[in-house]
């Protein structure tokens, strides 16, 4: 399995500052938004953001949840490999509120629409937005597109790409795996 | 493990120890989604269910269908009462017909014991036993393991007894296969006329003293008098059955420590319990009816899985 470096530790770094930086720009101090970051990949890079913001911008308050989309995928009983559930943690109420989606890598588009349904179980928000470290692009099965993205890239539908994180692989690193 | 190793759910007997630890897991997902503002999930929109009771439920009956519509399966009911099978069809023919409708799981109560069994080796469906006669109920097991479970931390190790009518108790037998299962130790208490023969070869104790059972043990499974399953007098009198085997408040305040006290429902208020003690802190008989309906939605949810498209 040949894997390439996309992003190291470094360049995560000045992302996730950019990506910090562009969330304030938008929505201030966070009174009227909510995070949620999608389970499983996407909670990491959600907390991790959720940090920057506390200790390098002083915004307090965050609120920030996670949402596992499982029970409203689109391939259940289409799949040869089972369908394993995460935990939800909504603490919060969404309703009226400036909802932030934040997942690692956005590919097909498929559990962005999962997203969709199931946030509406927890309410009516004012708005949603997408907000993904690696954005494939051309690879997309439904119009969905990111509103922040760290890095576009091209790559061909049998490659991978992953998202490795310091707390939970040893390692800040995004990598392209042909295989 | 992240698949059942069963294809129907027959019996608490079939299930391996990581088949009920996955069931839980599940269901722990399912008790957040039902306590959602909107608590439904779209996953069984392409699934099929026929709840067949031949026998009166009420609330097993609500509990699955509730179960069923929150993960947004179709349904159809069928009670014996109102169908065909007054006029002399045979249980094939009943479920074949209700099969030809294009149905992937049927949910059954049947009066006979063993019925699950032998419709699940006639039928192309998926199968769940909601109870055959004094044989098996095994979602019932499950949630009452599962409560006890969210209520003390763990089962494994813990005394359980389960008091009353054991002979005619569908719901003692899945309970002391899925409590042995995971590791509790469990005994039996009731009148002798009332405990089957042979029960010890189930690796379980008998204890003819309530007072002394209740000393002992941890969690208290309080069974139902069937005076309906009864076809002899197996005691004297139901006053004295509640003399001798009815808990109460005082029973309960003289023992010295906090037991947790479960009942399966319905419950005859004033005979096996009293309503002081029904309705007390220490009874977690409405969270077994909560618990009840994340646990079937898991067993469903994991069976529908295995039925590919």
């Amino acid at each position: 399995m040949a894997k390439k470096t996309l992003l190291n530790a470094k360049d995560i770094h000045i992302i996730l500052h950019r990506l910090a930086c562009q969330l304030i720009e938008n929505h201030n101090d966070f009174s009227n938004t909510v995070l949620i970051g999608l389970q499983p990949r996407g909670v990491f890079l959600a907390k991790r953001l959720v940090d920057i913001l506390k200790k390098d911008y002083n915004i307090s308050n965050i609120k920030l949840g996670q949402l596992d989309i499982t029970f409203y995928r689109d391939d259940f009983r289409r799949r040869t490999e089972p369908l394993e559930a995460s935990n939800t943690e909504i603490d919060f109420i969404v309703e009226d509120k400036k909802v932030v989606f934040i997942d690692d890598v956005l590919f097909s588009g498929r559990s962005i629409r999962s997203a969709l349904t199931a946030i509406q179980s927890f309410g009516r928000p004012e708005s949603i937005e997408l907000l993904v470290l690696v954005d494939r692009r051309f690879s997309r099965h439904l119009p969905i597109q990111p509103d922040y993205k760290g890095r576009q890239v091209d790559v061909i539908n049998s490659e991978k790409v992953i998202v490795s994180w310091l707390e939970n692989d040893k390692k800040d690193a995004v990598y392209i795996s042909d295989n | 493990m992240k698949q059942l190793s069963v294809d129907h759910l027959l019996g608490i007997k079939n299930l391996k120890r990581q088949d009920i630890d996955l069931i839980f897991e599940t269901a722990n997902h399912f008790k957040e989604v039902i306590n959602r503002p909107i608590k439904k999930v779209p996953s069984l929109r392409d699934i099929t269910i026929a709840n067949l009771f031949f026998e009166n439920s009420t609330r097993t009956k609500l509990s699955f269908e509730l179960a069923e519509k929150r993960l947004s399966a179709d349904i159809i009911n069928f009670s014996a009462s109102q169908s065909s099978v007054k006029k002399g069809e045979t249980l094939i023919d009943t479920v074949n017909n209700i099969l030809s409708m294009k149905v992937d799981i049927v949910v059954m109560r049947h009066p006979n014991v063993g019925a699950g069994v032998f419709l699940s080796k006639h039928v192309d469906a998926k199968i769940i036993n909601a109870g055959d006669g004094a044989h098996e109920h095994p979602t019932q097991a499950l949630l009452d393991s599962y409560s006890i479970k969210e209520k003390l931390g763990t089962v494994k190790g813990k005394k359980v007894v389960i008091i009353g009518d054991i002979l005619h108790s569908r719901v003692a037998l899945s309970n002391i296969f899925a409590l042995k299962l995971q590791g509790a130790t469990v005994k039996v208490c009731g009148p002798t006329t009332l405990i089957p023969k042979h029960i010890s070869s189930l690796g379980v104790s008998v204890e003819t003293n309530l007072k002394k059972a209740l000393e002992w043990c941890d969690v208290a499974n309080v069974l139902r008098v069937q005076h309906e399953r009864m076809d002899i007098k197996y005691f004297p009198s139901v006053r004295e059955y509640t003399q001798l085997f009815g808990i109460n408040k005082e029973l309960l305040d003289s023992i010295g420590k906090e037991i947790v006290i479960m009942h399966p429902g319905p419950i005859n208020r004033g005979v096996e319990i009293t309503s002081d003690v029904a309705d007390s802190s220490q009874s977690i008989i409405l969270n077994q009816v909560e618990n009840g309906v994340a646990i079937r939605m898991a067993v469903i949810y994991l069976l529908a899985q295995q039925i590919k498209k």
